[in-house]
């Protein structure tokens, strides 16, 4: 077959987003988990004794819960080999010369201050445990549009956050968000006013960079009635040969008429064991829309979820994952059907090489009042060659009358007409093969902004051109 | 020495033998008709000739502009001037027609990703589309589909046209184009084929009726029966075969 060079994917990785720099923080807290970390966390943050008091608590629940035994191989992970905080900076800034020096390189060599100039209203860099860099269009905040890091937002809107924080997923919903509400730090807090469309997105870019990092933000958006947020966030990591955890919560509330997306193009170096709990409510005729892209991460765990509350609410998760060599993706959905004529549908593409394994994992639950529900599944898994692996586990809970219920599953191989198709008009192999694996994922690609798109092409190409040779 | 040799080609599908030692030679400036049944072994000459993996090469050799082309991968054969119009083309899900033709002719002039100026300007390509999506009566709509997907029968042979346009190959092997067209659509591709005939293109125009002969005249004409040519001569073998069918090459199918 024809000649193609070979591109180590790693060492693409390394060059392109696996750059580390010296640590410099402004303080560290001490290796491992215990009520003394957790105090101290919040102490740094001066924060309200109830926050303290949730976060032991929290602590608690985490100790008592037991490691998920279904999903991914979970049991490497070294709880007490971890940094559960560590600050960069004194304070968010709100130009990029406010930011340390070294820490601004980063971001310039992640393109997010042009990023930020070309085309974002509002954008947020995390450093480790906390945000650096907060920016928001003045128009928007002339409109009551509130986009803080979640540490500020507790701070200078703490009847509204107290109102909202944890309602969604309570410390106690599984081992993992048990951890990030004992030792969260830093994430996105935004509130849409009523009514208000943000047109253009938010931007929210999460970095780990020392080893043996924890990073566990928190993120809460609370879109108000007819409002409209698209919301987008991105995280790359240095190649370190030790494990680095990330294990977010996301809690956001769409009220009546409102609708919200969100989306991933998660991009983690593949020492990184990624495990987020993600969830919204959706009240009457309200939108949720998860747009999910897993790249990157040795073990992924994350299942978007939607509880459709009242009338006329809808919740729609699309996502790809690619899984290569030592990868787990282990991602679906979960769709809560509370109230009748809710509508739900999943859509998600996943691509294995390498030996790499993708699982679907899907709930759609709907309740016994909840007549009149729609509920489609759609999963398509392409497999790159022998050794890969995808395997799907869709649940079905219907407890009500009058549902409409669909499910498709295709297992494929890129197949060989296609390849020679695209060859015989001159394409080489590895190209042709790049195209047929970005025209699978096409459906995704096309409901991101354009930059994304082009972005997440690249990401795919990258990821092919290790596996061809 | 012609550009296009074939010599005592044979290939194998799964284990059989499909063709018997085919020999054919095609010069740019030509055009030949190969004719034949169905069944006789005419998709599996073009597919070998571009290299379909699918097709086993169990002797003879095949020469474009001197070069024994046999061990060449398809793209590389490609990038060589050589074109196939598949009989039944391919549907690639998410590719857009805009982006294959312009990663395929990308691919020809030797851009990499990295040196723009090797890359296909927007202007230069729409001068080298639109006219052709004219003459072949195809919406410009089409360029923003999915290669293939939806397309009629009818529409997926007027693309395959469209992209051989766009390659400009010095040799283009035609499998069955003209099979399950309407009269408008032969005429429309006739149409293209013609404008781009010259001193530069050969053609091998794989079919099945002589309709399409009518408006595409062949310099020669070879007659296929079970893997072999069993005739080769001017434009009268054709007539001779309009008349008498292919039961004189002892075939009973037409
Ligand atoms: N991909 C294939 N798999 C199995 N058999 C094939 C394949 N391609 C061709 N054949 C067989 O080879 C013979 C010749 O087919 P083909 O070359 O398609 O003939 P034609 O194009 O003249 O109709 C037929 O018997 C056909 O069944
Ligand atoms: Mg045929």
């Amino acid at each position: 077959m024809a000649v193609v060079p070979k591109i180590n994917v790693g060492d693409d990785y390394r060059e392109k987003y696996g750059f580390f720099d010296p640590e410099k923080f402004t303080f560290k807290a001490k290796r491992g988990l215990t009520p003394e970390v957790v105090k101290e966390i919040s102490w740094m943050k001066s924060e309200p004794e109830w926050m303290t008091k949730f976060r032991l608590r929290s602590l608690e629940i985490f100790r008592k819960k037991p490691m998920p035994n279904w999903g991914a191989d979970l049991s490497h992970i070294d709880f007490e080999n971890i940094f559960y905080f560590l600050r960069a900076s004194e304070k968010p800034g709100k130009t990029w010369d406010e930011v340390p020096a070294d820490v601004k390189r980063t971001f310039d060599r992640l393109g997010i201050p042009e990023a930020e100039r070309k085309f974002l209203a509002g954008v947020s860099a995390q450093y480790e445990s906390e945000v650096v860099y907060h920016s928001l269009h003045k128009e928007l905040s002339d409109k009551g549009v509130i986009f803080l890091d979640t540490d500020s937002g507790l701070r200078e809107h703490p009847e509204l956050f107290k109102e909202y924080f944890g309602t969604v997923i309570p410390p106690a919903d599984n081992k993992f968000s048990a951890l990030n509400s004992a030792v969260w730090s830093g994430g996105s807090f935004i509130y849409v006013p009523k009514g208000v469309r943000v047109d253009i997105p938010l931007q929210a870019y999460f970095r780990i960079n020392a080893e043996n990092m924890g990073q566990f933000e928190r993120t809460l958006i609370i879109c108000d009635e007819g409002s409209f947020v698209h919301y987008i966030e991105g995280c790359t990591a240095p190649m370190y040969t030790t494990d680095s955890l990330h294990s977010a919560v996301v809690e956001i509330i769409v009220k009546k008429g409102a609708r919200c997306r969100y989306t991933t193009i998660q991009n983690w170096s593949t020492n990184v064991y990624n495990l987020v709990t993600k969830r919204a409510v959706a009240y009457a005729d309200a939108t949720m829309e998860w747009v999910d892209g897993n790249l990157g991460s040795q073990v992924t765990m994350k299942y978007p979820s939607v509880y459709m509350m009242e009338p006329g609410a809808k919740g729609d998760v699309l996502s790809v994952a690619f899984a290569g060599k030592g990868q787990h993706q282990d991602a679906g959905a979960k769709m809560v059907h509370v109230a009748p004529n809710t509508t739900s549908t999943i859509t998600s593409k996943s691509i294995s090489k390498a030996g790499g394994r993708t699982t679907y994992r899907g709930l759609v639950k709907v309740y016994p009042q909840a007549e009149n529900c729609k509920s489609f599944v759609k999963c398509d898994a392409l497999l790159l060659d022998a050794e890969s692996r995808s395997d799907t586990y869709p649940y079905n809970e219907v407890e009500a009358e009058n549902v409409t219920l669909g499910h498709e599953a295709t297992v494929s191989k890129v197949s060989d007409e296609q390849l020679f198709y695209l060859m015989s008009r001159g394409i080489p192999l590895a190209e042709a093969e790049t195209m047929i694996v970005n025209g699978f994922i096409e459906p995704f690609t096309k409901e991101l902004p354009l930059e994304y798109a082009v972005e997440l092409n690249r990401l795919i190409q990258l990821e092919m051109e290790g596996s061809v040779g | 020495m012609a550009d296009l040799e074939i010599r005592d080609l044979r290939v194998s599908v799964e284990g059989r033998e499909i063709l018997k030692g085919v020999s054919l030679d095609v010069s740019k400036g030509e055009v030949h008709a190969v004719m034949g049944p169905n069944g006789s072994g005419k998709s599996t000459l073009s597919q070998t000739l571009l290299g379909h993996p699918g097709y086993k090469v169990e002797g003879g050799r095949v020469r474009f502009k001197g070069q024994d082309i046999l061990e060449l991968t398809p793209d590389a054969r490609s990038r060589l001037g050589l074109f196939l119009a598949l009989q039944y083309p391919i549907v690639v899900p998410g590719i857009t027609m805009n982006n294959f033709l312009r990663t395929a002719l990308n691919a020809h002039r030797g851009y990499d990703g990295k040196d723009k100026s090797k890359s296909v300007s927007p202007k230069e390509f729409r001068t080298l589309v639109e006219p052709y999506l004219e003459t072949l009566r195809i919406d410009r709509t089409f360029l923003s589909r999915y290669i293939n997907e939806g397309f009629s029968g009818g529409e997926k042979k007027r693309a395959e046209i469209l992209q051989m346009a766009v390659l400009q190959p010095e040799m283009a092997v035609l499998d069955e184009t003209d099979s399950g067209l309407d009269i408008d659509s032969i005429k429309y591709v006739s149409e293209a084929i013609n404008k781009m005939r010259g001193p530069e293109l050969g053609v091998l125009m794989i079919t099945h009726y002589t309709r399409i002969l009518q408006f595409i005249k062949p310099d020669y004409v070879h007659v296929m029966v079970a893997g072999q040519v069993v005739e080769s001569g001017g434009a009268e073998v054709a007539d001779r075969l309009e008349r008498e069918g292919y039961a004189q090459w002892g075939e009973e199918v037409a």
